[in-house]
């Protein structure tokens, strides 16, 4: 059996098996945003970042090797995905009081667990327009780390291509695939995968907003 | 006597009445401290103390004179809540131009008898966006949350009063 050590564990790969996958098979989870299993890496959040035999380099897109040295929680790496957890947060427009998704965001989530108590960076308050054009979807654009998780159910399982990301740097915005950019003009439904696998509160089905009370919701 | 001043800015006093939440537990507080301004003593100006905890962003030239005061005063300086950490809920008047804000408050908002926007030289200026106080003054530690549970204040407090670091354990860290 071929193994990887990932923080002197030994972990078990199948060929074909990413850094992330066998660490998440073997319940040794790395933090993660725009990674969910089943889907294209995509690698952009950077979240996962480990140390490969001495290289940075992020676990979701990694192939794991025969012997491969991965560090993972070390205070380094810590402190790295704290700083971009911070970026993340002041990039956006994250307002937790008033956000449905609060309580059951990985964004959020993963930040409890980095320890994070403070954005340290001047926020920037991004003007982001919302997407309330559709009846059953809202797009809170506010929200959205361009994770493209959404991109990627959209075109991979729901065969329908609805959302793509635009743009660069400060002005990467996701980004509507119809002539009018508006979601209402998009034949995507509120079964979609796209709607539901979103870590934060940028596309939400409309009319269950705080339905979990707080205390049962996912990360509570 | 350990001596604690608290105040809230652009914030809703949230933060406050779960400082106030930590129930019996304030009997064994007013043992080892004194509350200085605070709008529990109703004190308007901050003297020399060693703690001083923050509730609320910055939003008018007032808040940020308070905030000042405070950190020249207070050798500890604590951010509690969110609208201190990052401007919280009023901080998302920043989406909008400062105008736009009055119009909709004081000239063209439903009801509005003798539309006119408030211009007594006594009330402090907006600012152009709300900020959080990290971004006036150097502070210490943070306390996030809207609000912070009584459990979080008590853990910060127990350890400043020891002269220790404070050290949230993940089930106290909470932004909502």
């Amino acid at each position: 059996m071929k193994t990887i050590h990932l923080d002197g564990h030994e972990i078990p790969f199948e060929d074909g098996q990413t850094v992330m996958d066998c660490a998440l098979a073997a319940d040794k989870p790395i933090a993660h945003l725009c990674h969910l299993p089943g889907y294209t890496p995509y690698g952009s959040c950077r979240l996962c970042t480990v140390k490969i035999d001495g290289r940075f380099s992020s676990a979701c897109t990694q192939p794991a090797r025969e012997g491969m040295q991965v560090e993972s929680e070390t205070e380094e790496l810590k402190e790295m995905r704290l700083g971009i957890l911070r970026m993340l947060f002041v990039e956006g427009n994250h307002y937790c009081p008033s956000c449905e998704k609060s309580g059951s965001c990985r964004l959020q989530h993963a930040a409890y667990n980095a320890g994070m108590l403070d954005p340290h960076y001047r926020p920037f308050y991004p003007k982001r327009e919302m997407d309330a054009s559709h009846p059953d979807i809202l797009i809170d654009n506010d929200r959205c780390i361009f994770c493209a998780l959404c991109v990627r159910a959209s075109r991979d399982v729901d065969g329908k291509a609805v959302f793509d990301i635009s743009g660069r740097g400060l002005a990467t915005r996701l980004v509507v695939n119809s002539k009018s950019g508006l979601l209402v003009d998009t034949d995507i439904s509120v079964e979609d995968k796209a709607v539901h696998v979103c870590p934060v509160g940028a596309i939400l089905v409309k009319g269950r907003g705080f339905e979990v009370p707080i205390g049962m919701r996912l990360y509570d | 006597m350990i001596r604690l001043a608290t105040c809230s800015l652009c914030g809703c006093f949230g933060c406050h009445m779960s400082f106030l939440d930590m129930d019996e537990k304030l009997f064994d507080l007013v043992e080892k401290v004194e509350f200085d301004r605070s709008p529990f003593t109703d004190i308007k100006s901050v003297g020399k103390c060693d703690i001083g905890l923050i509730e609320g962003g910055l939003c008018n030239e007032e808040n940020v004179e308070v905030v000042k005061a405070f950190r020249e005063n207070c050798g500890i300086l604590v951010a509690v809540g969110a609208c201190a950490i990052n401007g919280g809920i009023p901080s998302m008047r920043n989406h909008f131009p400062l105008e736009a804000c009055l119009a909709e408050a004081y000239l063209d908002g439903i009801g509005i008898d003798h539309p006119q926007i408030p211009s007594d030289p006594e009330l402090p200026r907006l600012l152009d966006k709300v900020m959080p106080v990290h971004e006036a003054v150097k502070i210490d530690y943070f306390l996030p949350g809207c609000p912070p549970p009584a459990e979080a204040f008590e853990v910060l407090l127990e350890a400043l009063l020891k002269g220790e670091e404070p050290q949230l354990p993940t089930n106290l860290i909470h932004y909502d």
